[in-house]
Formats: structure tokens, sequence, C-alpha cells
């Protein structure tokens, strides 16, 4: 009976013209516009080491705003991410007042944050409970256990071999953050992009129940993505706990919504379902070159923030109100 | 009593692929209860949603009482008197009865506040006036589906209104609810308000109506006093061709039996219901709206879980937790509601194809490993030519395609795991004639091949002319089941609304 | 009858006042329990606006930052114009409030952005303008009148004013949310957002009057913060608005929306207040706060869950699904 079915083409033509008009092509005209303000504006900007250092006010953010990005595409979101990190850098530098060698410390990072995350997912993913309430309860009572350990006091004296990851040169200007930068984004761009994992992903941030009755576990899927932004939040709290060199329980503070801005401005609908890993790194990049374009010319963090809040809400107001005028495509 | 009160004129509306209604007229007479009668899919649910401000008519005329009207919103209809009560009643559940009545034209008192105690009068009267001894101060969520009905009705009365519509209102409810509401039928006929009662019940229609319409495919095709017709008539009218013509032959010779329910319980919705399946086998699920007969499918597919009953596929026990371990134990379910449990309309047509495959479209056999873009393409072309999908390109979203060819998706998505049964729920309903024919002939060809099919449907005609056998069910029960020559459409319907059984089952 | 969630949440909140008074009787004065009251005075305003804008199924993140600015706006008018009248600067502070919940509002309304974007955007940017504004000086005690100061602390009844400001928003949110319209409609379209629309509710605008009622209250505890502590600077309220969020949840506002009452949110706002006040007097370290009240959301939302468990269909027939009410049994 199908002797005469026609053959349908894989592909849509006019592929070019939907990546011009695409997020990312947006963001990359902004970081570029960006990035020629900042070297008319300080003939400092274009020094590589000067770039190099610029480069420490996102690498870490954006470590978590990569599993991040997932989290969102799946209509969840982790508002506890800061939290972990002074958290596990509080179990870090407990576990160093007990005499722990560098090898022990990654470990400790990395279990906190593979624990809070877990925490996050059990309550989610099994209880089944609106995820935006539950961490904003973990927010506080991870960054709450870490005021009762540490109260007004400080953990410091890391040892000089774990001051490399937040410090450390992996070769001339390229820092060992800057490497671990570049590594997530390729894993999480693969994971989501390129694995069936990622198609479950975008599934479930579209239609939970026609993913649930398509056979995913949903659930699982969840559960496995507060794991993963657990375990990124535990590396970041590595790598700025080594960078700063001591530990207070209000490190990091405010960083949830910094990341939930770079993760929403990269492109990713904060309703689940759409975005790519790419618009996330773009978004870190741009954020990154305002705050160091704005700290050469001595304008305080703040001001940046303005900044980044505006271009938050007109770089997502001005396709809705223009919509059909600029038809810019989010592309899944 | 001549002249109606609301008069229809060529009302057409069309959605993208289908068109629902083609020149439709209907007229509505103060005093008189005017049957609406058609199967799922025929019109009515559009014609409900233009005359109560949903969808704007892409032509025709409204007129009330010889005024043209027309109804930019919800608003607008409600204020020119049209109300209706929807089968699934569409209320707030977290809002007190008596605010459910008067939202939207609340009594006020002094500073323009809400009067409350002169609402809860007035709620208490319009309550006593339906009958339901209901506290208004209650809340809506902790009444029955039934009470939720009258409360809607006592909105009705409270705007007003001088047209009702009543949309399949005793669709869940008991006997003695039943009558209660042909009381209060009578009620609003003795207020002289004009009634389109839409059922498919057809002792109901006999026993309450005046006047009847009947749609078929989205066009009139007969109207006129109830008192001069019957049913087996309307049930021509309704049905219209010839079933067996237009359904493809039965090709498939039945096999062993694959799949054994027996005893299966939910404690809300269905109760010990057992049946056999075999390869080969087209088995019809037929019922009224809201039996029970989608819940039941949907704790065979592992969404819920049954209190008590077994079941098994080629004689291994299955107990499914998930749909991803009905999946493996080789039974899929093609949903009824197809944009919130079927298709990912966001989501291109080949991603939507391979979502329940991902495992073997990916390398390694995982669905963590990568996906192979080029097995994806070849599963989701293999799926979707033997369905004949129109689309202009496999990257195109879901979302932008007709709902037959949506419908098509689906099917192709879960044909894609390889099933041995195959549960469709609905699958025709809302898609056009073009493409019902193209899923009908593909249920033959998976019979021919072997699948065993499960088939829920609410089409008379659809249900006679695909099944081998037909399972009737009614408020969560099994009511009768018939070997396809044994039935005829009047048993089934009778069957249904529960007018013969009563007496067998006491 | 089912107990209300709101007399279990009373009998937990009494449980919690009754055993740090075992220890220490002094707690449970009437004296000593009206000044926890005055101090969670502010906590329970914002819940309350921030209750009316869940309620519709949004969330105002910027509400801690709305206060700071407008509690700046206020100090510096009066540093520069102390003739100006108190009342002339809270009027002013409750309409530069629902001017700024306004933006909010219409971005939600108008620009259809999702309310937890633009209430992240504006909560940064709102903060960011004090420093815009002031040049990250602060506003000392010492610039301010002492009319200004004297306000929120002037006694009337044996209690401060701020706390009779606060029982009188109480009153006027409840009559509000219970007996007007425009209340009303916020539980409607929060709870079933379709058939809001049949009942010729218009969801958008009611959002946005949520926010512009969310921001009149947080520009109100503007003034009443920076008067009450005597300072204003850039980060007044810091990190605020994620208590204001807790007092809600714990209060059984549902982030769902069409949920919550304003005695649960007052409550809720209440059990924060008497954990921030007892742990001083039972000797435990004002560090434990942080994350008793994180205990206390996560706790409050799974009880919550529990109570909001939506039934099935009920196909079958059962003595419950008939005409006859079910409830007070």
């Amino acid at each position: 009976m199908n002797t005469q079915a026609r053959v349908i083409p894989h592909r849509a033509n006019g592929r070019l013209r939907r990546i011009f008009g695409s997020w990312e092509a947006l963001l990359v005209v902004i970081a570029i516009a960006i990035f020629f303000i900042n070297t008319q504006a300080s003939p400092y900007f274009l020094d590589p080491w000067n770039l190099s250092d610029a480069t420490f006010n996102f690498t870490e953010k954006a470590m978590i705003a990569f599993a991040m990005a997932l989290l969102i595409v799946s209509g969840e979101i982790d508002l506890s991410v800061a939290s972990i990190i002074a958290l596990a850098s509080t179990a870090m530098g407990f576990a160093l007042q007990l005499g722990a060698g560098t090898p022990v410390l990654v470990l400790v990072g990395l279990g906190t944050g593979l624990l809070c995350g877990a925490f996050n997912g059990l309550l989610v993913a099994r209880l089944g409970l609106p995820s935006i309430v539950v961490t904003i309860g973990t927010l506080s009572l991870f960054r709450g256990i870490a005021y009762i350990v540490l109260g007004d006091q400080a953990y410091s004296g890391y040892p000089t071999s774990f001051a490399y990851f937040g410090q450390g040169y992996v070769w001339w200007v390229i820092t060992f953050e800057m490497v671990l930068f570049v590594a997530t984004a390729v894993v999480f761009y693969v994971l989501l992009h390129r694995t069936g994992f990622g198609r479950a992903v975008y599934g479930i941030g579209n239609n939970p129940t026609a993913a649930l009755f398509s056979g995913i576990r949903v659930p699982r899927v969840k559960f496995l993505l507060f794991l993963m932004t657990g375990v990124m939040s535990g590396v970041a709290a590595i790598c700025l706990t080594s960078r700063l060199g001591s530990t207070r329980p209000s490190i990091g503070f405010g960083w949830e919504l910094e990341i939930v801005t770079m993760v929403v401005l990269g492109g990713i609908n904060i309703l689940g379902g759409s975005g790519t890993i790419p618009g996330v790194v773009l978004a870190a990049i741009i954020m990154g070159l305002v705050t160091f374009g704005f700290g050469l010319l001595n304008v305080p963090g703040i001001v940046m923030s303005i900044f980044i809040g505006l271009l938050l809400i007109s770089v997502i107001a001005l396709p809705r109100v223009f919509g059909s005028f600029a038809g810019l495509h989010r592309k899944r | 009593m001549d002249s109606a009160l609301l008069t229809l004129h060529d009302i057409t509306k069309e959605f993208p692929g289908v068109r629902a209604l083609s020149s439709v007229g209907l007229e509505l007479h103060a005093g008189e209860v005017t049957a609406l009668v058609g199967e799922n899919g025929a019109g009515k649910s559009t014609l409900v949603k233009i005359l109560t401000g949903i969808h704007a008519p892409d032509a025709g005329e409204i007129r009330m009482e010889d005024e043209v009207v027309s109804f930019a919103t919800p608003h607008d209809a409600a204020q020119a008197g049209i109300t209706a009560i929807h089968q699934e009643t569409v209320l707030f559940d977290e809002l007190s009865v008596a605010e459910n009545i008067f939202l939207g034209h609340a009594p006020r008192g002094r500073l323009g506040l809400i009067d409350k105690r002169r609402m809860h009068r007035e709620a208490q009267a319009l309550l006593e006036r339906v009958g339901a001894q209901l506290d208004p101060s209650t809340r809506l969520r902790d009444l029955g589906i039934a009470s939720k009905h009258l409360v809607a009705i006592a909105r009705a009365l409270s705007i007003d209104a001088r047209v009702v519509i009543m949309d399949e209102p005793t669709a869940a409810l008991s006997q003695q609810e039943i009558e209660e509401l042909y009381v209060l039928v009578e009620t609003l006929r003795q207020a002289g308000k004009a009634i389109l009662f839409i059922s498919h019940k057809f002792d109901e229609i006999f026993r309450i109506a005046d006047r009847y319409s009947v749609f078929r495919d989205g066009e009139l095709v007969g109207q006129g006093r109830i008192r001069d017709t019957d049913s087996s008539s309307l049930v021509r009218l309704m049905v219209g061709r010839d079933v067996d013509a237009v359904f493809p032959p039965r090709t498939a010779k039945i096999g062993e039996p694959i799949l054994q329910v027996s005893g299966y319980s939910h404690p809300t919705e269905f109760d010990d219901l057992s049946f056999t399946l075999s390869r080969g086998e087209i088995l019809g699920f037929y019922g009224l709206v809201g039996a029970g007969r989608s819940e039941l499918m949907q704790s065979l597919f592992g969404v819920t879980r049954p209190s008590a009953g077994t079941m098994s596929i080629d004689g291994t026990p299955v107990s499914p937790r998930s749909p991803a371990d009905a999946i493996s134990a080789g039974i899929v379910y093609v949903p009824e509601d197809r944009g919130g449990q079927g298709a990912i309309t966001g989501l291109p047509i080949f991603r939507n194809v391979s979502l329940a495959s991902l495992g073997e479209v990916s390398r390694g056999g995982s669905m963590t490993g990568f996906v192979d873009m080029a097995r994806e393409f070849a599963l989701t072309e293999k799926y979707v030519s033997r369905l004949e999908l129109k689309a202009a390109s496999l990257d195109q979203s879901v979302g932008s395609l007709s709902g037959g060819n949506q419908q098509k998706v689906v099917i192709a998505k879960w044909l894609a795991t390889r099933p041995k049964i195959i549960v469709l729920d609905e699958p025709t309903k809302g898609i056009d004639i073009g493409s019902k024919a193209a899923v009908h002939a593909f249920m033959r060809e998976l019979a021919a091949e072997g699948l065993a099919v499960i088939m829920v449907s609410s089409e008379i005609p659809e249900v006679l002319g695909m099944s081998d056998r037909i399972y009737v069910m009614r408020a969560g029960r099994k009511v009768a089941e018939f070997a396809r020559d044994d039935a005829t459409p009047e048993q089934l319907v009778r069957a249904a609304a529960g007018i013969e059984t009563r007496e067998a089952a006491a | 009858m089912k107990i209300s969630r709101d007399i279990l949440l009373a009998i937990a909140l009494l449980l919690l006042i009754g055993l740090v008074a075992m220890r220490f009787p002094g707690f449970a004065t009437p004296q000593s329990l009206a000044s926890v009251f005055n101090d969670s005075a502010i906590l329970i305003i914002l819940a309350l606006g921030q209750m009316a804008v869940i309620l519709t199924r949004c969330i105002d993140l910027s509400m801690a930052s709305n206060l700071a600015l407008v509690g700046m706006i206020t100090a510096m008018t009066n540093a520069a114009y102390p003739m100006v009248p108190v009342v002339v600067l809270v009027m002013m502070a409750i309409v530069l409030g629902a001017a700024l919940g306004g933006i909010n509002g219409l971005l939600v309304w108008k620009a259809g952005i999702p309310p937890i974007v633009v209430t992240l955007g504006t909560l940064t940017i709102f903060r960011g303008i004090i420093f815009l504004l002031t040049d990250g000086q602060w506003v000392n005690a010492h610039e301010m009148s002492a009319s200004y100061k004297a306000f929120p602390r002037a006694e009337l009844l044996t209690l401060p004013a701020l706390s009779w400001l606060a029982i009188a928003i109480i009153v006027g949110m409840a009559i509000f949310l219970s007996r007007s319209p425009a209340g009303r409609a916020m539980y409607a379209a929060g709870g079933n957002p379709d058939a809001a629309v049949y009942a010729g509710i218009d969801t958008g605008r009611t959002r946005a009057r949520a926010f512009v009622v969310a921001g009149a209250l947080a520009g109100l505890c503007g003034y009443l913060w920076v008067s009450r502590y005597a300072v204003a600077y850039v980060d007044v309220a810091g990190g605020f608005e994620l208590d204001v969020i807790a007092a809600c949840v714990i209060g059984g506002v549902s982030i769902a929306g069409g949920v919550g009452t304003v005695l649960g949110c007052v409550l809720g706002a209440l059990f924060l207040g008497v954990i921030k006040n007892a742990l001083p007097v039972v000797d435990i370290s004002p560090f434990w706060q942080l994350a008793i009240s994180g205990a206390a959301i996560i706790i409050a939302v799974v009880l919550n869950a529990r109570a909001e468990r939506r039934p099935g269909r009920l196909i079958l027939e059962q003595s419950s699904d008939s005409s006859l009410p079910v409830s007070h049994s």
C-alpha cells in the first residue's frame, strides 16, 4: 500500500537562514559588540594576561550553569547551587582540619556535592515536590549547616598542591579553570545534544506526560540531573576554595541568581524544553566580558549587575514584543 | 413558541487540516429542549465552543431574537445569556460552592465588597432550586462529580441565562442522579430557557427532548421534532453510511491468546475486569465517555497500578510499574489525549518517533550512548512512510502538522518499539476522513502481521467496522461482550447507557 | 471534621513557644510575645504581598530589592528635605513601590515573560539603581529627622505603630482577598486559569494587579525597615526575598497557585519570627537560624504536598459520589 508514498526529506531547506536567525547568532553579535567596545574603552583590555585573569569571573559559575541548563531544559530548577558550594567548601575545610591531603579534599568536595544533589533529587524526583520551593529550602539548609559549623570563623591553610585548581596555569596564560570550563562545556554539549539521554531531557521538558508514556523513566532522569548539578557545584566549590585559599560560610553568596541568569540569557527557556549549551557558553563569555570591561573602567560590580539585569529582560522581551519581526528561532 | 430564540446560519469553522463544521444551522427555542446528536468528531463540541465565545466561526451568523450577535470572548457570550455546563466540569476546586456559583458576578455590599452573607443566602436558594443539599461554604474539591454538576447548573441559573448548553451532563452520573437531573431540565424548560442538550443516550433524548438536530462529519444531516422520529432512524442519521463498506475487510487470522487480564480492579476507577486477547485480533472497547476504559488501559500500561487482578503476556505474568516496563514487556498505549500525552508538539518529527526507542537508535544500545542520527532517520522513515505521513520534512515540528498527521507520528513512535500488543485509545478522534481511513487500513495491516490490537472507541461504526469482538463498559464495569457479527448499533448504545443490563445484573 | 492546615500550624507555633517557655518562662509573657510580633511585622507584610503574587501562579523575587530602593529614596528625601512630613514620605513609599511592582506586572502581562525571569532581572536592577543614586554611600541615623525615625516606634495602646500597621494590613488583606472581586479573581486566576477565562476574568490583568499590591507593600516596608533600623545602604534586606517566600511556603501557600490563606501566611511569618527570637533565648547560636528555616521550608512543602493530593475521576459509583455533601462528616 505504500508504493506511492512520497519520500519526505530529512531536513528542511534554509538551514543557513535558521542558523543566522538563531538565538546563538544574536548572542555572538552581542559578544562581539561588547568585545569591540571594551577594546575601545581601555588599552589594557587586549593584554593576554588581563584577559586570562578575566576568565575567573565566569568559569566557575559556567561549570554549574551547564548542568543547570540541562536541569532547566527538563523543566526543573536548582536554586541551592551556591549553598552547595558553601557546604562543600566547609566540608573540605573540616577535612583539612582532620589532616586531609589534596586528593581527599577533592573527594570530600565532590562527595558533598553529590550528596546535596541526591537530597534535592530525592525530594523533587521521587516525592514529586516543586523544585523551586524545595531548592529554596535547601538553599537555606545547606548554607545554614555551613554557618552552624563555621559561625564567623574561617578555614584556611589549604596545601600548596590544592592551590593548583583555582590558581594554576596549564600552559602560558591558559588556566586550569579554563581547561575545565572547556572540558565541561564539551561533556554537557555531548550529553544534551548527542545522546539518547539528552533527547529524553528535551522530551521531558516539552511534555513530561508524553515522555513518561514514551517509556522514559522521568523520575530517574530528573534525579540524575540533580545529581549532576550537585557534583558540578562540588567541582566549582573546589576551584573557588582553591582560588580564594580559604572557606567562609558566605562563600559564593548569591551565585544561584547569577547562574540562572547566565542560563536564561543563554537561550534556555525557563519553562523548559528548549535551549542549547553553546548558547550558555556564549552567555558566560558575555557576562565575563561585561564584568571585565566595567572592571577596567573602574565601574563597580553592582552597576554591571544592572546591565546584566537589563540585558536579561530586554533580550527576552524584545523577540516576544517584535516576535514576527525578529523571527528568532530557539533551537532544540 | 414559533420563532427561535437563538438561530445559527451557515456556520463554518476550519482548523488546520480539518473542516470541523461546514455551513451548519441550528435553532433553539425558548421553553424547549433541543437534543444535539452525533458521533465524537461530528462537530458538536466545536459548535459549543462557538456558542460560548471560545472560537469565532470562519463564516456564518448567530442571531439572538433576530439580532445578529458575535462573541469575541467567553465573557461576551455569558453577557448575552448563554451558558454551558461541560462534561468535564470547569470550575475552581479551591473555592467554595457559593463562590463557584457567583465568581465574576457576586452580590456586592458596602465599599464594593462581596456581600458574603447575601451570596451564601442566594447560593442556598439556587442550590435548593436544583435540589442539591449542599452547604454553600463547602470547598468544591470535597465534592463528587455529580455535585459539581449541580453547582455548575446553579451557576447557570445565577447568571440568569436564556440559553443553557448541557454537554453530556449525565455521562458520569448514577441512575438516581440522572433522574434528579431530568427534573432539573424540566424546571429550566418551565422557566422558559432554551436548552441545547448533547447526549449519546437515546433513552434520555426521547424522554426529555422536544426537538433534535443530528450532526455528522461537521454537517447538519437532519432535524425535526422528537415525536416524529424514533431511535433507529436517529441512529441511521447519526451513523449515516453503510458500516461495512467504509472499513477495510478483515484479513487477519486470529492466532493463539497473547494477553490475559483477569480481575483487574482499581479503588475508584474500575472493578473486576477480565478479558483475553489473541494475536491478529482487534478487540473493541465501547462505552460512553467516562466509562473507565482509558483508565483501564493506562493501568495495563503501568501509568497507574491496579489494586487487584493479574495480567499475563504470552503466559508470563507481568505487572508493569511504569510505561517503560510495559513497553519492554511488549505492550504499548497510544493515548486519546494526543496533545497532552501523545505528541511532543515542540519537537521535530524524527525526535518524536525515536523517543520511545532511544536505546535502539543509540550506539551501544543504551540510552546513554551516542544517538546515531542515520539510524534515527531510518527508523523514522520506515514507520512514517508505512502510515503515509504528509510532512514537508522530518525535522518539521510536530505541532505544525494537522491532527491526522500528528496522530500518525504518535502511532509511529509506539510502533517503532515493535510491540506485541498495541492499545489505541480513540485513534481517529478529531482527525480528517483521509487520515481516518489510513489509520483503519493500518490497524488491519498490523493485525494481519500478528499484532494483537485493542481499540478504545466511542464511535459505533468504527467499533462495529473494525473489531473482531466488542467489550462494553459502563461506570467502570463490564456490561456486555459481543462477537462482531452479533452486535447491532442499538444493542451497543443500550448496553453502554445501562438500559438492558440493569435488569440483567439484578 | 478535617483539621485545617492553619490550625495545625497554629498548634505547631504554640508548641514551639511552649517549648521555649518551659525553660525560659519570660519568653511567653505578653510583652515578650508582642515584641516578637513587632519584630516579625515587616516579614508579615511582605509575605502577604508575596502571597497575592503566588496565588496567581507567579513569583516575585524582587521584593527585597524594591524595599531597599524605596527605603533609600525615602531616607535621601528625608535627609535632603527634613521638612517633608512623614505621612507624605509613607505615601510616596507606597506609590513608588507600587510603580516598581507595576513594572514587573507589565512585563509579565504585556511582554509575556515568565515572572521568575522578570523579577530575577528587576532584583538586580532595583538594587543596582540604589548604587547609582548613592554611589555606595550610606544614609546614617544622624542624617534622618527625628520624626522619620520615631513613627514606627510610636506607641499606641502599648503596641508600637509598626505592629498596628501590620495588624491593619493583615485585616485589609483578609478583606481584600476574601471579599473583593479583584481578590477572589486572584484565587481563580491561579487555581484554574482556563476556567477563569470562562468566568470572564482577565488572568493577565489579575497577575499585574498582584504585582502592584506586592510592590506597594514592599515600598511601605522600605520606609519601615530603614526608619526602624535607622540606616540605609545598598545591601539593606539583601536575600530577604527568600525569607518572604519561605514564610509563604511554611504558611501553606501553594507555589502552584490558587491556594493560601491570610491566616496561614501570617502564621508562617510568625513561625520564622519566633525561631529567630527564640534562638538567643535558649542560647543557641544565631548561626542555626538559616538551617532551621531551611528545614522548616522542606518539612512544610512535604506536608503541603500531602494535603494537596488530588483524587482521580471517581468513576465507580460510590456513596460519596452522590449529591449529598461529603465534607463535614
